[in-house]
């Protein structure tokens, strides 16, 4: 198209309000053609119907917890389907230990709870009883998983193999995985696999003790081939020209990147498309677009509902911080926004409903 | 058997000779195989009981084996050998395939290298191996077992060895045999033990016990309600540790508040950010170690306390010097003042370091833990954490009761009138008071680098729970301090343990709600400043 892109970056500082109003401004005084971004569910939840009222576009990179469909959204990242299911189902293989028995543990907000709710579901469908799921939440910030590692370990020594499923949230990993090594229980014996832990969140952390733990990605950093390179190469010459702290020195990418990195390739792809701007034309030609993703497969955007078609990689916690890949699909694995494993939807259609007007009561 | 574990040492040393080689197709497998073929060629090279297998084994586990063009190798920084006949390989051919081993085939190779150390003439390599093995032996490992058992003299290893074998001889068929290693295993303290005994008194899905013979379910329910008393002590004894742990990280958060705020009466937003400020020099330090005393790294801490507390003392006294001290007795003036102020210090360390967390690795003898029951670990950071705030508690109340400037502190006060017409220079003593409860959250951040975060935000988490054990233990008394802290850290573990960590946290705050209206001086009365 040779248009000249401009970005225009807000920091709406973790404040969910916040979110909102900047979404606004973006739409109508700074008339962005398209938004990447968000994090937390919450602070999606509170762009939505900015969005959806000015009919603006948004790019969503975090993996989440499924459960929403928009017409102006295209969510990037995992689906649980995509993420929490294949991990779960990994542990019960023989190879990933065969877990019988699991902790689900996670931070006190939507995405831990919907997930967990969601692999309750999928447990019990596989034959696992009640009483072999345990289910712990903890307040946003918690530091002290003392009492709770003690409570994983009894609930481990009850019998059978144990596995724990962690939806913890940012920086509440570091003293959880500490307390895990200080307290002894090693990968080996009750292996943890995470949704929120990628390379960027084991930077701050020591390593050693963590090693041999999961997690499950639609992309690692150690991923070998071209495009991965490729990303990565870019990646550390963009850190070291901005001096970004941190990155200017040890550059990581991870999976949220990559979703982003996707993102912008197919919105500028699907733009070229539709030779236009405009929020309808471009969805229209989002629809089916295609990019060779870093993770080494071609990410395609599903005709009809918005989320991306993306393989699923399990890693192992390596010593120097980036992860071993122990498993993955054989090829990108459909989203299935609406779980069938929450009953009700299975009557929910697989796509945004169209009809602006009738988008109103959705759920 | 001493010359075996010789050839066995030799071997490791020097990277095992290049007579005869391995099994080559058993190693392609170990390297190439699915999971299952791995583990079955794991089996086989133990059986072999070949000495140079361990380093092969070894280098899988480690993460260091690929293989190139066919050929398995063993790569290590620059260097390559041959995992078959062990010959060197130089150059190291690229591109390689590294082969990766996941937690099940770690565990497979953790329990066999265990197994081949149970006849070290080393006795803490073979303690070692029998912890190792307490939770993961298998049937095939009975007989070395067994001879284990024959041979160990030690006090320690033997009754370990023979619980393993009892819980390996629960799926005997002899009944004997198995009764008796039910009563054997009644000994245990071991969780584990639970996970073998429970299968043998549980119901099936029809209602019918699972273990057909009455008299092995009896033994079995009368050991297992042994073993149960037993974890059940063990587990009570591991709460009310981390009830003190706890207690101990409240009290180090709250001590240099208890002077700033309980003694002198400032409402100090920003002692959340003194104790980041420790922390950040914590981190520092430990670059600089790294960087120019590798050697001595684990000694860091000793060199980071001191600096710790200097740069948070200074940063307070500067705090003190230009903005606190033009609003004394203004208390809600200060409040917006310090507030403001940790947020220039949160930004300008975000601006300094990033927003990003940085990394603080433990020293090795604060890493891991001692096992004081069995299934109750007490982390070292903990235990060292316990120490360093009975040390810093002593240190603040020798410094107040038996100094000049403890007296000269005391005296303002109680009645800075008085103490400034006695010839205390009282500005001066509020700029020390204020340094030295500074210095202590330098000293909080220390420590608190060793188990949790380390990033801009660290402060503002500790920042509620100081105030509250504070005011909680009655502003103005250290021994407040230390009872709230304690009693906060403990009542939280139980009720956490309990309810679960989002109840206890409500609950928490309800019981001081209803604690402070019924007692608004808090745990003990009220002296000093505060008041006028």
């Amino acid at each position: 198209m040779g248009a000249k892109i401009e970005a225009s970056v807000v920091d709406p500082a973790s404040n969910w309000p916040l979110f909102a109003e900047k979404a606004r401004q973006l739409i109508t005084q700074d008339k962005v053609a398209v938004v990447f971004g968000c994090w937390t569910s919450v602070s999606r939840k509170s762009v939505l119907p900015v969005f959806e009222e000015l009919n603006g576009l948004l790019f969503y990179p975090v993996q989440y917890e499924g459960e929403e469909l928009s017409k102006n959204v295209f969510y990037t990242g995992a689906a649980p389907n995509q993420q929490a299911i294949p991990a779960v189902e990994y542990l019960m293989s023989k190879d990933g230990g065969g877990a019988k028995r699991f902790v689900l543990l996670g931070t006190d907000y939507v995405y831990p709870r919907t997930t967990n709710k969601i692999l309750r579901a999928f447990l019990k469908s596989k034959g696992v009883a009640e009483a072999d799921i345990m289910e712990e939440y903890t307040p946003f910030g918690h530091s002290d998983y003392q009492t709770i590692i003690a409570k994983i370990k009894k609930f481990a020594s009850e019998g059978k193999k144990t596995a724990v499923v962690s939806t913890i949230n940012g920086d509440s990993n570091v003293p959880f995985y500490k307390e895990l090594g200080n307290q002894g229980l090693k990968a080996t014996d009750v292996p943890v696999v995470a949704f929120s832990v990628g390379e960027e969140e084991l930077r701050g952390v020591d390593t050693k003790p963590l090693v041999g733990h999961l997690a499950a990605w639609n992309y690692f950093m150690s991923l070998k081939n071209p495009s991965n390179d490729e990303f990565t190469k870019k990646w550390a010459a963009y850190a070291k020209a901005k001096n970004l702290a941190g990155h200017k020195d040890k550059p990581l990418t991870n999976d949220p990147m990559e979703a982003t990195y996707i993102g912008v390739y197919m919105w500028k792809q699907a733009v070229e498309k539709a030779k236009s701007f405009d929020t309808d034309k471009v969805i229209a030609a989002m629809a089916g677009q295609t990019f060779k993703a870093p993770s080494g497969f071609t990410a395609k955007m599903d005709e009809k509902n918005h989320h991306l078609h993306k393989p699923v990689f399990i890693g192992e916690v390596k010593a120097d911080g980036q992860f071993n890949v122990v498993w993955k699909t054989p090829g990108p694995v459909k989203a299935k926004p609406w779980s069938p494993y929450i009953p009700g939807n299975d009557k929910k259609k697989d796509e945004p409903e169209m009809a602006k007007k009738a988008a109103a009561p959705k759920k | 058997m001493s010359r075996w574990w010789v050839s066995l040492g030799l071997a490791v040393a020097v990277a095992f000779p290049a007579r005869a080689a391995l099994d080559a197709a058993v190693v392609t497998r170990l390297a190439t195989g699915d999971g299952d073929e791995k583990v079955a060629a794991i089996a086989q090279l133990i059986a072999g009981g070949d000495p140079r297998a361990v380093p092969v084994l070894q280098a899988l586990a480690d993460g260091e084996m690929s293989v190139a063009g066919g050929r398995v190798l063993l790569v290590k920084g620059e260097e390559g050998l041959d995992a078959v006949t062990g010959e060197k390989v130089s150059p190291v051919p690229s591109p390689r395939d590294d082969v990766v081993a996941n937690n099940r085939l770690r565990r497979e190779i953790e329990s066999a290298l265990a197994a081949l150390k149970l006849l070290s003439p080393d006795r803490d390599a073979r303690l070692a191996a029998a912890k190792e093995l307490a939770g993961g032996a298998n049937e095939a490992m009975l007989p070395l077992l067994k001879k284990a058992v024959g041979n160990e003299t030690d006090g320690t290893i033997k009754p370990m060895l023979e619980l393993t074998v009892a819980g390996l001889e629960l799926k005997s068929a002899d009944k004997a045999q198995r009764l008796a290693a039910i009563r054997t295993l009644a000994a245990s303290a071991n969780p584990n033990t639970r996970m073998l005994l429970s299968p043998l008194v549980e119901k099936g899905k029809d209602g019918a016990f699972l273990e057909k013979d009455e008299d092995v379910r009896v033994a079995a329910q009368s050991s297992l309600a042994s073993v149960e008393g037993r974890l059940a002590w063990s587990q009570r004894a591991g709460l009310a540790f981390s009830g003190v742990s706890l207690g101990s990280i409240l009290l180090l958060a709250a001590l240099g508040l208890a002077i700033t705020y309980g003694l002198m009466g400032v409402i100090n937003m920003a002692h959340g950010e003194l104790i980041m400020i420790g922390a950040y020099t914590t981190y520092v330090v430990q670059n600089l170690f790294r960087a120019h005393l590798p050697g001595a790294f684990d000694w860091y801490l000793a060199a980071a306390l001191p600096a710790a507390f200097a740069a948070s003392a200074l940063v307070g006294m500067a705090l003190e010097r230009t903005v606190i001290r033009w609003l004394y007795g203004r208390p809600l003036e200060t409040l917006l003042a310090t507030w403001g102020l940790s947020l220039i210090l949160i930004q300008a360390v975000r601006t300094l370091f990033g927003a990003q967390n940085v990394q603080v690795e433990n020293p090795a003898f604060m890493s891991g833990g001692v096992e004081i029951l069995a299934g109750i670990v007490l982390p070292w950071s903990r235990i060292v954490i316990i120490g360093f705030a009975i040390a810093v508690l002593a240190g603040m109340a020798v410094l107040l009761t038996r100094t000049r400037l403890g007296l000269f502190v005391r005296a303002v006060t109680q009645n800075r009138a008085m103490a400034a017409c006695v010839g205390v220079r009282t500005a001066r003593i509020d700029t020390w008071a204020f340094g030295l409860g500074s210095g202590i959250a330098g000293l909080a951040g220390c420590a608190l680098s060793q188990i949790g975060n380390v990033g801009p935000d660290l402060g503002q988490s500790y920042i509620v729970d100081s105030f509250m054990v504070v005011v909680l233990g009655g502003v103005g008394q250290l021994a407040g301090t230390v009872y709230a802290a304690l009693g906060l850290g403990i009542l939280n573990k139980v009720l956490e343990s309990w309810a679960g960590a989002v109840l206890a946290k409500i609950a928490i705050l309800v019981v001081i709600i209803l604690f402070i209206q019924k007692r608004p001086q808090g745990l003990f009365a009220l002296k000093g400043r505060v008041i006028d």
